[in-house]
């Protein structure tokens, strides 16, 4: 053991931090295709406290420090690009305190997906939250410090929109609440009426602090919840379909889909539209709202409803949905990654053309997916592509053909989501100088020795 | 390596080491170490780098290997079409250091018990049939069943005791049984999951040979261990027999009044064996007989059937003890999700469930709360 490991020891307890070789090994990568860098020890804290004298320790002897929920982004950011201290969070998985009738949750930052959602299933039937299809065991805060999408992103913006406070431990090791928790015992709002100070955290992967808490804002759940399909060959009719179907305001989730298998999938795109309801009058009207909006584009002869079987209705109504997983092993080579920018909803036919182009160019499987975001605002479109971890050549097609995707959504307009370090890079170029220079002294002073997963949004 | 094909498709998603409704990690090793190393999907990573010489056989290595319960939680909830061979595959990176003589001390002195004594706990052959003296079980001669009672029944004094239980139950209802006594030989179930080819293919192949002798086409088995091994194991070298959990038998009867029951008041949760629940999809049997008996109520833990956390037992780790120590050990933490119902008994119908959940209740301080015991053991009381 060196000395750091040591002083790391005594901090979390011997058995809670490694730097064994296996460990090395395996929180050097993430699913992804991003390369590999080795950290130098990994840490599994239990409480903020923890978290505050590892990170008090790694400043004071300026090591990187990189926080990790799952590693489910598959764009490298957990991968401790120059080395030192990974902090794996899961063990710091409790859920605090729901308050009912204000309706938010607050959690530890290593609580997972699946386990919030079980906790209100069991605890909270009225309560919901906004669960990403990324697997069970990604973590809340990672999701809204990337600003994650979920099930209630078509009606509430953007998962990290639904944070209502947090606490986080600085690059001092100082630890700092945010938002009303920050003045009252009560975690309702992150930061309105005051300045707004998540901002100084979310979507910064961890290069400003690491999150120990944060409270998290449900919803209604309803008793009923049921899918519909409408397919069409039209691409460039989605974002219509997508602007009629958001002003019903009834609409819990849409996700556009399209995939060349099985055969009767292509060239088709499928818009999964989820509705809810707490009586079958309340899930009808609603039903009945969507077919209404949608009969002129069956009338002209550009979609129609697709009978949803008893087999794929399961499937396509779980949360998370499993299957998104499964599109790994689709060329028995458990891998997969997507390039996800945010964009327009207009631009959804040169996205998904795109995808197709690229997939055919670097003969690839694909799948496009798009996920509504705010009421028609803007969306994500996945262009995700499936390979086999043991064929290098097709990794590395798979690589060349999610840089023309960067590219690409640059060139529409659109914004990188979880960049990786790449497209960051793309990003920060592209942005407005003052804008860069500002995120640059926020970066410089909150993070002077730049420890905080360093090689992430490093603007200078 | 066998399954060398396989362990690059792992996409590390980590729904393997969760229960099916996501309400709590359910791997065992994850439990304890709670690095991802020592998840499932982490032994799949390194067994890869291993294969392709991207990390050394280290004394890490091993643990993380031979910690696994196999208790296949990670097979009931993986969502791949290769799910199936999860287990196997840690099975047969296993094999490989066994081969190459690279294993924990553990693991070796327990391979060397069985192939120098037959058994683990070092003890003779004339010894194993002792526990049935006192008893009218007699030594296997035509009967309709073989009752095989497995190393841990014949040398464990806690584990006699089921076994008595156990034998005296299918005596009083009149089953034809018969033990083989000092000449009943290790199964070969651990060895078989500790990586041991060789030694389980010698043992199964002497068991088989013994039992074909003898004339023996059904077995009911004490252990949920041999019971796997038995069933879904030896018919591939030969040795097809009718195989039944002790629980199996004793449901119908107890079910037809064949054991007439009486009155026994107590709050009761059940602990299901992996290797009789998830490995072998029985979870009726033993909650049928438990819910048959007047005046027993029956509680769930949280995680059930197959969900079912493991005692961490499994996998060899009853001897190899890799997976103990500690407040994480797999044993306590399942013993505080039992007292978390308000049960006053913890039942198991496996012995080394018995002991590894009765060391738990020791280490949690418990003994006032919480008892352990077996199915056939709660059904002895509550005989009319």
């Amino acid at each position: 053991m060196s000395d750091i490991t040591h002083l790391l020891a005594e901090i979390v307890g011997e058995e809670y931090v490694s730097d064994s070789e296996e460990e090395a090994y395996f929180y050097a990568r993430d699913p992804g295709l991003m390369p590999a860098h080795k950290p130098d020890c990994v840490v599994v804290p239990e409480t903020p406290e923890q978290v505050q004298e590892v990170v008090r320790l790694a400043n004071r002897e300026k090591i990187p420090v990189v926080p990790m929920g799952a590693g489910m982004a598959l764009t490298g950011l957990i991968i401790p690009l120059k080395g030192g201290i990974v902090m794996d969070m899961k063990r710091m998985n409790r859920i605090l305190e729901v308050n009912e009738k204000a309706r938010y949750v607050i959690v530890e930052g290593g609580t997972s997906q699946g386990h919030l959602k079980a906790y209100l299933e069991k605890n909270y039937p009225r309560l919901r939250h906004s669960i990403p299809d990324s697997p069970a065991t990604a973590t809340i805060a990672a999701n809204v410090m990337i600003h994650g999408q979920g099930r209630l992103t078509q009606q509430y913006g953007f998962n990290s929109d639904m944070v209502s406070g947090l606490e986080v431990v600085l690059a001092s090791g100082d630890i700092c609440k945010i938002g009303s928790c920050s003045i009252s015992q009560d975690w309702f709002s992150k930061g309105a009426p005051m300045p707004d100070l998540s901002g100084l955290f979310l979507g910064w992967f961890g290069a400003t602090g690491i999150i120990t808490k944060l409270a998290l804002r449900l919803y209604p759940k309803k008793k009923m919840r049921d899918v519909e399909i409408f397919i069409t060959d039209r691409d460039d009719l989605i974002p219509d379909m997508v602007y009629e179907l958001t002003h019903t305001e009834m609409v819990e989730d849409i996700n556009i889909f399209s995939q060349p298998k099985p055969m009767i999938f292509k060239e088709n795109h499928h818009m999964a539209i989820f509705i809810t309801g707490d009586t079958d009058e309340e899930l009808e009207f609603k039903r009945k709202t969507v077919w209404r909006v949608l009969e002129p584009f069956i009338k002209s002869k550009d979609g129609g409803f697709m009978g949803v079987s008893p087999a794929m209705k399961p499937t396509l109504l779980e949360m998370p949905q499993r299957s998104v997983s499964r599109f790994a092993d689709v060329t028995k080579g458990g891998g997969f990654e997507y390039s996800g920018p945010i964009i327009l909803v207009e631009k959804y036919a040169e996205c998904a053309r795109k995808v197709t182009e690229l997939a055919e160019k670097y003969d690839l499987g694909y799948s496009g997916m798009a996920r509504i975001i705010g009421r028609g605002h803007c969306m994500m479109y996945g262009f995700a592509f499936t390979f086999n971890r043991a064929d290098p050549d097709m990794m590395e097609r798979t690589r060349k053909a999610l840089h023309e995707v960067s590219k690409f959504a640059l060139e529409v307009g659109g914004i990188f989501w979880k960049p990786t370090v790449n497209e960051q890079r793309m990003a920060i170029e592209k942005m407005d100088p003052n804008t860069r220079n500002l995120m640059g002294m926020i970066k410089e002073n909150m993070d002077p020795n730049g420890i905080m997963n360093p090689g992430n949004w490093e603007v200078n | 390596m066998r399954y060398e094909d396989i362990v690059h498709r792992c996409f590390r998603c980590g729904y393997c080491k969760f229960t099916g409704d996501y309400n709590d990690f359910n791997c065992p090793t994850y439990r304890k170490f709670r690095f991802e190393t020592y998840a499932p999907g982490g032994r799949m990573w390194l067994i890869r780098a291993w294969l392709n010489d991207e990390i050394k056989t280290s004394d890490r290595f091993q643990e993380i290997l031979f910690s696994c319960a196999t208790c296949a939680n990670c097979v009931e909830h993986c969502v791949f079409t290769f799910s199936e061979d999860l287990v196997n595959i840690f099975i047969a990176a296993r094999e490989e250091l066994v081969n190459g003589g690279i294993i924990p001390p553990p693991v070796r002195d327990y391979l060397k018990s069985i192939n120098i004594n037959g058994n683990p706990y070092k003890e003779p052959a004339e010894e194993r049939g002792k526990w049935a003296e006192g008893t009218s079980i007699e030594t296997y001669n035509g009967h309709d069943y073989l009752f095989y009672v497995g190393c841990v029944g014949s040398y464990d004094e806690r584990a006699k005791k089921i076994a008595r239980a156990v034998g005296n139950l299918l005596l009083e209802a009149g089953i034809s049984i018969g033990i083989l006594a000092e000449k009943e030989s290790c199964d070969g179930n651990e060895v078989r999951a500790l990586g041991e080819a060789g030694l389980f293919k010698v043992l199964a192949e002497r068991n088989i040979a013994q039992f074909k002798g003898l004339g023996v086409k059904k077995i009911i088995t004490l252990d949920p261990h041999a019971f796997n091994v038995f069933k879904n194991d030896y018919a591939g070298l030969g040795g097809e027999f009718e195989v039944y959990h002790y629980t199996q038998v004793l449901a119908p009867l107890i079910k037809s009044k064949k054991i007439p029951l009486s009155e026994y008041n107590a709050r009761i949760t059940f602990h299901d064996p992996c290797y009789l629940g998830r490995h072998n999809k029985e979870y009726d049997a033993p909650r049928a007989i438990l819910g048959a008996i007047p005046g027993v109520e029956m509680v769930e833990m949280e995680q059930n059937r197959e969900n079912a956390f493991c005692c961490g037992g499994g996998g060899g780790n009853f001897f190899t003890d890799i997976l103990g120590g500690g407040m994480d050990s797999p044993n306590r933490i399942r013993v505080r999700g039992a007292l978390d119902t308000g049960a006053r008994i913890i039942a198991v119908a496996c012995p080394q469930c018995a002991k590894m959940l009765e060391d738990g209740i020791k280490a949690e301080e418990l003994d006032d709360r919480l008892e352990v015991l077996d199915v056939a053991e709660i059904v002895t009381r509550a005989l009319a």
